[in-house]
């Protein structure tokens, strides 16, 4: 055999094994890049822009007229965000909600996973599809259970008075409290989720030589189980506050005139005053403040993906 | 083995559990009751589940939300199992880090955001090549492969971790060509995985209600978007019985992936005794 035609040969090879590689690459990435990062600078692109009637309803940012380019940079969307106290208000609602509903998840779903993980091997995955099956049934429908519960002739109300235990109805419902809890109620699974996938990987030889060295109980948990569980917490807050602070249905549904968040602020922004403009400078600034979390819970995520 | 006293966790657990299913259960009692009136009980009935099944608009709805879950969820499997395998299994490339922030930054994006950046684009992609000119099923489609694939991702890499990399480097030494060793060795390998990946989009398929009512169009209602325009008027017994149809569908599926799944356990655990 010739050496110079073998070696021709496998470097056509190698090279079709470099273009079929680039191929598979391109795939996702093309897709990735056109239907998610640049959806995100034309939202930037439109909160720049003036709201204008017509169709598509916004003014255009280049215009060439005169042999002059014209560029038009509208910040007076983001200045309308300063200027009018109710979007602060909708972001500092959000986050706040988001925020409790995330502890309580966690202080409710960390012993859960904590059970879950310690019970024997053959009733883990009963309990972990139990944990998840909820999630699979539909999102609308279990916020709207809470409405049958929590409404003034609602469940809880009829059983109280029922009881004798109050005259007149418990205003449960759009309030708060109906949001918090909506919002514990649907997200709890994705808590739970990554939680046991931590703490079932625990090493329980390490909780034992801790024990053995004379660690109390308590000691082991603080400076052992909850450490090498952080992954977990990490992953699991992020899944409950991220989607949370921009949570539309939850508030709809379940929330009142005293609750704001800006979720809904942002629909009813574009659906109701087709203000194309002001909602999109509403979700730059939701995006700027979810940018920290966003980042964290990647970081993790991607640890988790290449390790 | 003594009885034990027991302790915080379980408790939690088992009132964690209570607190996820009661609720599910008031819907699925209120669906038998004969009143228009919700919460208040006045005998058992099924007249609402005949009332659903003579909803043109739901059952309507119903099959365009299957439809788009069938189409969205397979095209996301192939997307997201592509992006898994490149993630795991390529090495170091350029665009990697940008690959990677895509797949995992819609698990968490909220949904508002997601949907009102879709529609834009859509839009202005009509305005420069005339297409979509309408929004309806197609659009909805692409939006949903879009955020599912990122879950089916997850999935897949979860799963080829795990896999034994060894014995497709094996088959490629042997001097097949990638394409058939990841068809003939990988691809069966992980197909449960594919299974779950695809069952998880088909669900967030037909569970969204906020990006649908971003990129949708006149043309077509899908099913949240029905039990959301009737759900906002207040509590109907007809969405109680359709509650409690999915609610009965998803727990016989999940019986029956229950059932596989210890099935194919035991059958390993005797495979390894044997040996």
């Amino acid at each position: 055999m010739k050496p110079s035609r073998s070696s021709a040969r496998s470097s056509a090879m190698l090279k079709r094994l470099q273009l079929g590689r680039r191929a598979v690459i391109a795939f996702p990435l093309v897709w990735l890049t056109l239907f998610f990062l640049l959806p995100f600078a034309l939202v930037l692109k439109i909160s720049l822009s003036e709201a204008a009637i017509a169709i598509p309803p916004y003014g255009p940012l280049l215009e060439y007229a005169d042999q002059t380019l014209h560029v038009f940079l509208n910040l007076g969307n983001y200045l309308y965000l300063l200027t009018d106290s109710l979007y602060i208000a909708a972001y500092w609602g959000s986050v706040k909600t988001a925020f409790i509903a995330t502890l309580v998840c966690l202080l409710m779903g960390y012993p859960m996973a904590y059970a879950m993980a310690r019970a024997p091997a053959r009733w883990q995955l009963l309990l972990l599809l139990l944990v998840m099956l909820p999630s699979w049934t539909s999102f609308l429908i279990r916020v709207y259970a809470w409405m049958g519960i929590l409404s003034n002739s609602g469940l809880i109300n009829n059983l109280l008075i029922g009881l004798g235990l109050i005259d007149s109805p418990l205003r449960m419902m759009n309030t708060q409290f109906a949001v918090t809890i909506g919002i514990v109620y649907a997200y709890l699974p994705f808590m739970v989720l990554p939680l046991y996938a931590h703490l079932t990987r625990l090493d329980n030889a390490l909780l034992e030589a801790a024990s053995d060295l004379g660690s109390r109980k308590l000691n082991t948990f603080i400076k052992v189980t909850l450490p090498l569980s952080m992954g977990g917490i990490v992953a699991g807050s992020m899944l409950v506050f991220i989607p949370a602070v921009g949570e539309f249905v939850i508030p709809e549904l379940l929330g009142g005139p005293d609750t704001l968040m800006i979720g809904k602020v942002l629909w009813e922004e574009f659906f109701l005053n087709r203000d194309w403009p002001v909602a999109s400078a509403l979700a730059m600034v939701m995006l700027l403040l979810l940018l920290v979390p966003i980042v964290w819970f990647h970081r993790y995520q991607s640890r988790e993906l290449e390790s | 083995m003594s009885i034990r006293r027991p302790n915080f966790s379980t408790v939690m657990l088992v009132l964690g559990l209570l607190f996820l299913y009661l609720p599910m259960f008031v819907l699925v009692v209120y669906s038998f009751n004969a009143s228009k009136l919700v919460t208040v009980w006045a005998g058992f009935s099924t007249q609402w589940y005949g009332e659903l099944f003579r909803d043109q608009q739901i059952l309507s709805a119903v099959w365009t939300s299957l439809r788009i879950a069938f189409f969205a969820a397979s095209m996301a499997v192939c997307l997201g199992t592509v992006a898994a395998f490149v993630m795991t299994r390529y090495g170091h490339f350029r665009g990697k880090t940008a690959l990677s922030s895509m797949v995992t930054a819609p698990l968490v994006m909220p949904e508002v955001i997601t949907g009102l950046s879709l529609l834009l684009l859509f839009v202005q992609m009509a305005q420069i090549t005339g297409w979509p000119a309408d929004r309806g099923m197609a659009t909805i489609w692409i939006a949903h492969t879009t955020f599912c694939s990122a879950y089916v991702a997850v999935v897949v890499a979860a799963r080829l971790r795990e896999v034994d990399h060894s014995i497709e480097e094996a088959a490629m030494d042997l001097g097949s060509p990638p394409v058939k060793t990841f068809f003939s060795i990988t691809l069966p390998i992980i197909t449960p995985a594919l299974a779950a990946g695809w069952l998880l989009a088909f669900t967030l398929s037909l569970d969204d209600l906020v990006i649908a009512s971003f990129v949708s169009g006149p043309g077509a209602n899908t099913l949240p978007m029905v039990v959301f325009s009737s759900v906002r008027m207040g509590v109907s017994p007809k969405i109680n019985a359709l509650a409690t149809l999915i609610i009965l569908i998803v727990s016989l599926a999940t019986l029956l992936a229950w059932f596989f799944m210890r099935r194919n356990e035991t059958k390993r655990k005797a495979a390894l005794k044997d040996v």
